[in-house]
């Protein structure tokens, strides 16, 4: 059974006929040349497809394309362009998080990025919010953005490299620049071992 | 996987109409785990009838002063909802501790509910499972059973449920509103699951058809002392392997401790459903908020625990993991 919808993929207007069974993340890596987001596990439990979907962080690999007719859609590309300024190539612009993680050096082989950042971005709203998550103590007061918060607001994005060290720093760091979160006071060294 | 219809339901009459007349539909909600399993072979269905888009997005404050969540909520807005956390604060950290933020974006709270087990054998249609093909035999019987039933099992099925926030709306007496073939129903929460039995393919006492469209949370007051506690392989994203519910009524108007005057108490990663620990509950009422007191009443429900050859771990683990949630609650301000 195919179904004609409308999808909005990075401020782009598309329209397509799909078989019921395509997912939104085959709709667009083979329907409409959208390669940001990536095929992980293409179950649900790698992170490597996160786009923002109306505003909020998914992942689109268990996700029928044909129930989301009318949704927007932003990728990590997308993330890019939208961050353009006056002067600057699309090539050139980054989103703040996806600066950060070039800054932080957030990535080895870089398969799982797009994916980690779109993450970061919706997480980062959600923490804007006021959500809390299942490393928050009080759960009627606004949490800080602990690095312990990042890692678990971010436990759905796995990477295979093992750059969580950095992931976690660039991340943080992308916050302090947004006003989310303090920079981390660095203990004094303990002498009296 | 194999080709299916889908349609976008416009009420819930017709979407259960059409459902109870087609014996291979099923309904769809945000498709984490059945779209999954369409992927996997473990089911096959030919029509999709999409129910998210009808109006069961919301969670109202209803006339009792308990809580009306709608079918459709995602699990991300429950768990966040100002009365959920201030009022359930077990409902919030059980949906908080499953899955990870870009599924909880997805998932709604009836498709949280009717999620299957996580049974690997379950899950490889190349293995026998009675739940997924009913009288072929049951794999994990001579398999791994670390993820596995303590309680309730039977010889044909010993997978356990699942859903964390299952758990915590059995512990919080809640309900759910069924749009059915004849007629509406509600169903507590305790009485919608089943224990396996010589049926371990129904994971409910649902038919065929039958569409939640409700939750209902009942006001509970000493709700706002409660809690839930989640023991996995990983710190996060990973079912549980024992899990805990609970909240506290406590006296604490005399005497050294305060006195219990009513306690729920529910397991999640125990049972093939979730574990109301209604024989601790009587052993708590009317004692003192005490370890002792607490430790005697998580031995009393784990009594008929029946271990696999590799989950005995369950037992203390359950055990430990009551004494340490009572003591908490008992502790906080």
């Amino acid at each position: 059974m195919h179904l004609e919808i409308t999808l909005h993929v990075d401020g782009e207007r598309r329209v397509l006929a799909l078989d019921t069974r395509t997912t939104l993340l085959d709709a667009l890596r083979d329907h409409l040349g959208v390669m940001s987001p990536k095929k992980g596990c293409d179950h649900g439990q790698c992170g490597a497809c996160t786009v923002l979907l109306d505003g909020r962080r998914v992942v689109i690999c268990l996700a029928p394309a044909v129930a989301h007719d009318g949704s927007r859609i932003t990728t990590a590309a997308g993330l890019a362009a939208s961050a353009q300024t006056a002067g600057e190539s699309a090539a050139e612009a980054l989103h703040p998080v996806q600066q950060a993680f070039v800054e932080h050096d957030a990535l080895q082989c870089g398969y799982c990025t797009p994916g980690q950042v779109c993450s970061a971005v919706g997480m980062l709203a959600e923490f804007a919010e006021g959500w809390p998550s299942h490393a928050t103590t009080d759960l009627t007061s606004p949490p800080d953005l602990t690095d312990d918060e990042i890692r678990e607001r971010m436990s759905g994005n796995l990477c295979r490299c093992g750059a969580y060290v950095n992931i976690v720093a660039a991340i943080r760091a992308a916050a302090v620049e947004a006003g989310e979160a303090e920079d981390p006071v660095v203990p004094e060294p303990d002498v009296a071992v | 996987m194999k080709e299916f219809g889908y349609e976008r339901a416009v009420d819930a009459a017709s979407a259960v109409a059409r459902v109870a007349a087609h014996p291979d539909a099923v309904f769809l909600g945000g498709g984490t785990n059945l779209v999954d399993h369409m992927k996997l072979g473990v089911t096959r269905p030919d029509l999709l009838v999409d129910v998210t888009r009808l109006p069961f997005g919301e969670v109202r404050v209803a006339d009792d002063g308990g809580l009306r969540v709608g079918a459709a909520v995602r699990n991300s807005d429950l768990a966040v909802h100002p009365a959920v956390r201030e009022r359930y604060p077990a409902l919030s950290r059980a949906l908080l501790a499953g899955a990870s933020g870009q599924l909880r974006n997805l998932a709604t709270t009836a498709g949280n509910l009717l999620q299957r087990t996580r049974c690997v054998y379950f899950q490889d249609v190349t293995t026998p499972c009675n739940k997924r093909e009913p009288h072929s035999g049951c794999s994990a019987l001579s398999g791994y059973t670390r993820y596995h039933a303590i309680l309730g099992a039977s010889e044909q099925c010993v997978a356990v449920h699942p859903s964390d926030l299952a758990v915590a709306l059995t512990a919080l007496d809640a309900s759910v509103v069924v749009h059915g073939v004849e007629a509406e129903r509600t169903i507590p929460i305790t009485e919608l699951y089943r224990l396996p039995g010589d049926v371990p393919s129904r994971d409910t006492v649902l038919e065929h058809g039958d569409l939640i469209t409700e939750v209902y949370l009942p006001p509970l007051p000493f709700a706002r002392r409660s809690t839930y506690r989640k023991i996995r392989d990983r710190a996060s994203y990973a079912f549980a392997l024992v899990s805990v519910a609970a909240a506290l009524d406590l006296d604490d108007t005399g005497g050294p401790a305060p006195v219990i005057r009513d306690a729920r108490l529910a397991l999640g990663g125990v049972a093939h459903r979730p574990w109301r620990a209604w024989r601790a509950e009587e052993s708590l009422r009317g004692r003192p908020a005490v370890e002792a007191v607490f430790r005697q009443a998580a031995d009393e429900e784990l009594a008929d625990a029946n271990p696999l050859p590799d989950n005995g771990f369950k037992v203390p683990m359950a055990t430990g993991a009551i004494v340490a949630v009572l003591r908490d609650l008992a502790a906080a301000p």
